[in-house]
């Protein structure tokens, strides 16, 4: 930042000049970018100071170390079992989110490749802002979706999973039926649709970061479409689609209303069944805290939320950084 | 205006009301009764005798007092839910008629406690009594005058069987304590001869939030089947706003609930009666104490009060009458106020308003299929109103 030689005015001395306004610009900016900080610090000392007396009661492990959540059977005074076990919470919250991972991701990829290296090129805006799309309707909206349209639709696929799938020896217990609708299978389908666009957007931006170079090389040495991406393209954007998907699991883990709708809301244990009911940490809070009105229960609920933040900024912080890794800091 | 427009309100309830003629099964009652929604949600449903629908006649109960001079213009409640949907009729209403501004939020009953205690409101509502402990917080005694009854309905979902199947309290813990998982089951068979029900699993379905509804539902069914209470371990655990389910999926309020047991063939679920008759359900009759089969609506919840003491009724969230001819599930719903009032204006609105609410106000509850307070929970809830002190004198003289 240096002055170029022979410069008559030295820069430092073009910011002293303009003074007032620069100065409040510069606060201005600052204090914003601060702000940000502040809210995550300040939201996260919240949590905690919150959950504190439960967590005082209980102690930190019991929470994660039982898998049935009764807050009926909770008193003042009990500390042991802990009634408020929250490992059910994780585990659905990881398994609605492994399904919709394993749905979107594949369909996202595809659909990313489509937009840069095989549609047409008046196709490829339009296409690309109608994914986007898929991000701007409201959570509640795909919730509606999922009791009023999507259940109906799959639930004779999933009554058939149960009948079969369900009997068989070793997966038996992830198939087993009844299958009512309301499941993990049916919230990761949700959130599948949820996250795509994240997906497909940073996939579709490491894309275009291919050298065109290596593309045309590809062409030149005679490979086909399909052996250029095969060959170019995926092996330089393995990492950025693991950010991008790591990224798109940070939506999934937080998400709560339309998840809320469809899981079923089971919160006394871990069902091992995906079409069976279940309960996700974001959906427990959703439905319990207008009424806790129990012993320690709503700073139970706290502790889930600080347990949720934490693994929120992990997955978040892990797919920034794999996803910058690949040289474009594009998310 | 208002007078005039609350009148021909009034007048519409017994115009849409239905005769039905009595076929004579034996267990079953007659009950005359039924306004607006019980008519027409009867129609093609399977009740047998039942004559829910006509007959219902508005209480009409007199002003208690003179409306007190010299009251605020606004006044501030909170709590709720149950009570919500009444609660913004009679304020719109009330605001039409006096002018004076009635602003109720529905956060829950849990938070209406909360904020009576903490005396940031005018009045607080609850759909259980508080306990001495709650009140032990308060700023003051609590008055807590019962407002209206409402019931909570078994609602199902099954094609081919219409609304009238015949639940017991026990049966119904069963299937909440997921001891009877199919509908074929002998103890439902044997409740509903020649009914075809199939061999298919029950879907159940419960709230997933706290809530007064489901206070109401688990104490009956604490009351009347012990597998359920050995299920839920033990009586302490068996009742109350949420419970620990030991089957089922959980839906969202009354709606949520309402959702998953319309979109689920098979299901079971329990939901507030207005809300089953507003979304056209299907829903169960229920055997009450005298042994006979009830089918739920405006005339059989007013007769669940018959016989119900006052304070006795605060400590059970189902009200406990003794009525053959009352529908069991049903419960009702306190306004919190503090029996020393400090501020005159304040004092006076609240006790006009609660007041109208206890006379006039109790016409309008049929209009949501809410029940009114039958005569024996409404005379306490008029002497509790009557026991405000404004700075140590009686408000009303």
């Amino acid at each position: 930042m240096n002055p170029l030689p022979g410069s008559p005015t030295p820069w430092r001395r073009v910011r002293a000049r303009r003074g007032g306004t620069d100065t409040v610009f510069r606060y201005a900016v600052r204090s914003a970018a601060a702000m940000v900080i502040v809210v995550l610090v300040a939201t996260a000392v919240f949590l905690v100071q919150q959950a504190w007396p439960a967590l005082h009661q209980y102690g930190i492990l019991s929470y994660l170390g039982s898998d049935r959540w009764a807050p009926s059977e909770a008193t003042a005074t009990g500390r042991h079992p802990n009634p408020y076990g929250i490992a059910q919470f994780v585990y659905g919250t990881a398994v609605t989110s492994l399904i919709a991972m394993v749905l979107a991701v594949p369909v996202a990829v595809a659909v990313s490749l489509y937009l840069t290296e095989i549609a047409p090129g008046w196709l490829r805006r339009p296409l690309s802002g109608l994914v986007d799309l898929l991000a701007a309707i409201p959570s509640v909206v795909y919730g509606f979706w999922g009791i009023f349209a999507l259940i109906p639709a799959v639930r004779p696929a999933g009554v058939w999973l149960s009948r079969t799938l369900g009997t068989a020896p070793v997966i038996g217990p992830l198939f087993a039926g009844p299958f009512f609708g309301v499941s993990y299978l049916v919230a990761g389908l949700v959130l599948a649709i949820m996250i795509l666009p994240i997906i497909t957007a940073i996939c579709r931006e490491v894309f275009a970061t291919v050298p065109t170079a290596d593309k045309e090389s590809a062409l030149a040495l005679g490979a086909t479409r399909w052996e250029m991406v095969r060959m170019a393209v995926l092996p330089r954007s393995r990492s950025g689609i693991t950010g991008a998907a790591v990224l798109g699991l940070g939506r999934a883990v937080g998400e709560t209303i339309a998840v809320t709708m469809v899981i079923g809301n089971n919160v006394l244990s871990i069902t091992t069944s995906i079409l069976g009911p279940g309960s996700t940490m974001s959906s427990v809070i959703a439905n319990e805290f207008t009424e806790s009105t129990e012993p320690f229960h709503l700073q139970s609920l706290m502790v889930v939320g600080a347990w949720l933040l934490v693994i929120a900024l992990v997955v978040n912080t892990v797919g920034k950084l794999i996803v910058r890794r690949t040289g474009e800091d594009i998310a | 205006m208002g007078a005039m427009a609350r009148k021909a309100l009034a007048g519409l309830v017994p115009v849409v009301a239905v005769a039905l003629v009595a076929t004579g099964c034996g267990s079953t009652n007659n009950v005359a009764g039924g306004p607006s929604g019980g008519a027409s949600s009867t129609a093609g449903a399977d009740f047998g005798a039942q004559v829910c629908g006509s007959g219902y006649h508005a209480p009409h109960f007199p002003a208690p007092f003179g409306e007190l001079p010299g009251g605020a213009r606004t006044l501030s409640g909170a709590g709720s839910t149950f009570v919500a949907p009444l609660m913004s009729y009679w304020t719109k209403t009330y605001s039409q008629a006096t002018g004076v501004q009635v602003a109720y939020q529905s956060i829950g009953s849990g938070g209406g406690v909360a904020q009576i205690q903490a005396r940031t409101v005018d009045f607080g509502d609850s759909d259980t009594g508080m306990t001495p402990a709650e009140q032990a917080k308060a700023k003051g005694p609590v008055l807590q005058l019962p407002l209206l009854l409402g019931a909570v309905v078994p609602t199902y979902h099954l094609s081919g069987v219409k609304s009238g199947l015949k639940f017991t309290g026990d049966v119904l813990g069963k299937i909440y304590a997921g001891k009877i998982k199919a509908w074929n089951d002998p103890a439902l068979t044997a409740l509903n001869p020649g009914k075809k029900l199939p061999n298919e699993p029950i879907a159940v379905v419960h709230r997933s939030d706290g809530s007064g509804t489901t206070n109401i539902w688990t104490d009956f069914l604490s009351e009347q089947s012990p597998t359920w209470v050995h299920a839920l371990g033990g009586p302490s655990r068996s009742t109350g706003k949420t419970v620990a389910w030991p089957v089922g999926i959980g839906g969202k309020g009354n709606e949520g609930v309402s959702g998953q047991v319309n979109q689920t063939e098979g299901a079971l679920g329990f939901l507030e009666l207005h809300y089953v008759l507003a979304q056209n359900s299907t829903y169960g009759q229920v055997r009450n104490t005298a042994g006979r089969f009830v089918q739920p609506c405006v005339a059989t919840v007013t007769k669940a009060a018959n016989g119900a003491t006052y304070p006795a009724v605060l400590h059970r969230a189902v009200i406990d009458g003794t009525d053959p001819n009352a529908y069991p599930i049903t419960g009702t719903s306190y306004a919190l106020l503090y029996r020393s009032q400090t501020d005159p204006a304040k004092a006076a609105a609240l006790v006009n308003f609660f007041a109208w609410v206890l006379s006039k106000g109790q016409d309008l509850n049929a209009n949501l299929n809410y029940a009114p307070l039958g005569q024996d929970l409404r005379k306490p809830a008029v002497d509790l109103l009557k026991r405000v002190t404004v700075n140590g004198k009686p408000a009303v003289t």
